[in-house]
């Protein structure tokens, strides 16, 4: 089934159009992988996806679950099951990580409905899931990704993406910033969290995550629209040959 | 000026507040002239407005106008809905002494409980006691303004309270003034006197029983802080949204003590607190900080003269304004060091949360320094809540209200983390989050 329908998306920031018509269809269960060189707009996809402020949409539509995901606020969105890692997660000071996780965790469930988390099965499934992670408890104490290293920061994604449950992740350039050790374990986080009901959008500049998260399909971005899609073999071979040839598409 | 002032249109009803007043205030004949003397500089004032630098940005002439006529010794039902309030606003633990109106009220204080550690009279009792020739220095203050003078003519009561030397106190002091009359004026003045290594925690609370809204609280605090001692001081102002209360207080600080002051305005339409804390004895520490949250149009002004009058003291000023709607919040801060008070370290630090475009913070530090050899700074910003921290909190499903409350209680949490008391930091966080949920 079609969790995320992007079709002939077009996107403007302050009257410069980033996406020209941009058509995306990503089903349950599988890992797609965006790629392209810098100022393709997969950020952009990417924040547009999640509600982000700044951006007009000129044309087209985005369904999640067949539904108007571009009608929702942000908050909405998350609830429904979108959830964007994000390629800078911001620092909050004065706000413990475990009461922010807490709050977000139970917004969420009230908003769809469910009964909110009590304290002690928060704590539990949070401990149960930062151990997985190499998450060290004293850093949930702390403010939220204050004074984090770049690899904490991204394992603070992933443990959100967990806690949260949601059947679209977006990972925007996860592996930016981050050393081999920190991408293995950030990676092995995301990996464990694939699941036939959960699709996930992998957008990089580099190949060298495709190696640790294998995509099912790979999707070239190159100004504002996908030019190119393919199996995960179209990764490698984009490895060998470079952007160059999809510059002047 | 004070051509302007006679021509005033309430003239003539600022007299008429002190004739109708006199037959209530308590006091001997020397008290008595004391007040009378103090009306009549009030009176040659008038309530301070813009023209007067200290005052420039709180004119209460154009905020409030007139003083409302002095409220009614509280009634049986009075009474009752003041013991609902103070059930409403006692800290746990806390060993309470109420005022009500501006009387002090034994039934809803616990006399016995807290008589046991230190010494209790109400002001009204040391003012009538025609034994003590000296009553009458209960109404004066080091320094004085037109609104300092009216609590000194006008006040009906207090708490009179010592702390014997070293002593340790056992629970919190709360010091509940409740409001349950609309339209009428309280003035209260305590004496506060904390003996030499005295640990101690005095609350105050200033609220309003249940719908009890326009009225107007005066109160003054004298404090004195004996060698040695550590007092945390933390001062909640949760008035009724349409109240005003202004209060002065008076500090004085002995060698080696610390001193932690709080204060947070989450009420009244019209608010002011001016403190003037003065070290006069070496080695002492004084943190000093506040919040301010204000929505609709309250305006709220926090005033804070520190005077390093001796050498090696050190004071620092913590303050933030959270601003919705139409609200305005004054800070202004002076940190004086005189010619001899070297090896002064005094910081503050001011930072506005602008809320709405037509929210409005003005912030006036002001460094007097006379010696050659001290650390002093200030610093200040103002700015609305970053949107990329919105977004974030958004993204992970938060309402805008509730990713907004976030983010106000983490900037306001800068301050009240100074509060050394877990269960008191609580309380305060408390009030905080119950303006939070007022916000429309």
């Amino acid at each position: 089934m079609a969790l995320l329908e992007v079709k002939d998306l077009k996107v403007r920031v302050e009257e410069r159009e980033i996406l020209h018509g941009l058509t995306l269809t990503v089903n349950e269960g599988e890992v797609h992988a965006i790629m392209g060189p810098n100022g393709s707009g997969k950020s952009t996809l990417s924040h547009v996806i999640a509600g982000k402020p700044g951006y007009e949409v000129t044309d087209g539509q985005i369904l999640f679950k067949g539904e108007d995901l571009l009608e929702m606020d942000p908050d909405e969105r998350a609830a429904k099951g979108v959830f964007l890692a994000f390629q800078y997660p911001v620092e909050i000071p004065g706000v413990a990580t475990m009461t922010f996780l807490r709050t977000a965790l139970n917004a969420q469930r009230k908003a769809r409905g469910e009964s909110e988390y009590s304290t002690p099965d928060f704590l539990k499934k949070v401990r149960e899931v930062s151990k997985s992670l190499n998450i060290p408890q004293d850093m949930l104490k702390r403010g939220v990704n204050v004074g984090f290293s770049g690899g904490e920061k991204k394992r603070n994604e992933v443990l959100q993406m967990a806690l949260f449950e949601p059947s679209l992740c977006i990972l925007d350039e996860m592996d930016s910033g981050l050393d081999i050790d920190a991408l293995r374990i950030a990676a092995d986080g995301v990996n464990a969290l694939r699941s036939p009901g959960r699709a996930m959008v992998v957008i990089t500049h580099y190949q060298r995550l495709l190696n640790y998260i294998v995509p099912d399909f790979v999707h070239v971005m190159s100004r504002g629209r996908v030019v190119k899609s393919g199996a995960k073999d179209l990764a490698l071979e984009l490895e060998a040959s470079g952007y160059t040839q999809f510059e002047d598409a | 000026m004070n051509v302007a002032v006679a021509k005033t249109g309430n003239g003539r009803a600022v007299s008429d507040l002190f004739a109708s007043a006199e037959g209530r205030l308590p006091g001997s004949p020397g008290v008595a002239a004391v007040r009378r003397e103090a009306f009549e500089t009030y009176e040659r004032l008038g309530l301070p407005h813009r023209r007067i630098e200290e005052w420039k940005y709180t004119d209460l002439r154009a905020l409030v106008g007139e003083v409302l006529p002095l409220a009614a010794s509280p009634d049986a039902a009075a009474l009752k809905r003041a013991a609902e309030a103070v059930k409403a606003h006692a800290f746990e633990g806390a060993r309470k002494l109420v005022l009500v109106d501006g009387v002090f009220t034994a039934e809803l204080s616990d006399v016995k409980a807290l008589a046991s550690e230190v010494s209790i009279k109400t002001l009204r009792e040391v003012l009538t006691n025609e034994a003590n020739p000296a009553a009458g220095d209960l109404l004066q203050t080091v320094s004085s303004d037109a609104v300092i003078s009216l609590n000194a003519a006008l006040a009906t009561d207090g708490v009179v309270v010592s702390v014997a030397d070293g002593t340790h106190l056992s629970a919190p002091i709360q010091v509940i003034h409740v409001a349950t009359a609309a339209g009428a004026s309280a003035f209260t003045r305590s004496h506060l006197r904390i003996g030499k290594g005295v640990r101690a925690t005095v609350v105050e609370s200033f609220v309003a029983a249940g719908k009890a809204g326009g009225y107007q609280v005066n109160d003054a605090v004298i404090l004195w802080v004996g060698a040695d001692a550590d007092l945390a001081h933390i001062r909640l102002m949760d008035d009724a949204p349409d109240a005003v209360n202004v209060s002065s207080h008076f500090v004085t600080v002995g060698a080696n003590v610390k001193l932690n002051f709080f204060n947070m305005t989450t009420g009244a339409a019209v608010s002011r607190l001016q403190g003037f804390i003065t070290f006069s004895g070496e080695g002492s520490e004084l943190s000093a900080n506040g919040v301010n949250l204000l929505q609709k149009t309250e305006h709220g002004d926090t005033t804070l003269v520190v005077d390093h009058a001796v050498p090696n003291c050190v004071s620092r000023e913590t303050f933030r304004a959270v601003i919705d709607d139409r609200a305005h919040s004054v800070f202004q801060g002076r940190i004086i060091v005189r010619p001899d008070a070297q090896k002064t370290d005094g910081k503050m630090m001011t930072r506005a949360l602008l809320l709405s475009d037509e929210a409005e913070a003005d912030n006036k530090p002001e460094l007097e320094i006379f010696a050659d050899d001290v650390s002093c700074g200030h610093g200040a910003t103002a700015g609305a809540l970053d949107d990329s921290l919105l977004f974030y909190l958004k993204a992970r499903g938060l309402p805008e209200k509730q990713a907004q409350a976030l983010l106000i209680q983490a900037f306001v949490g800068e301050a009240i983390e100074q509060i050394a008391d877990d269960g008191l930091r609580e309380h305060v966080i408390g009030i905080a989050e119950r303006w939070l949920e007022r916000r429309s």
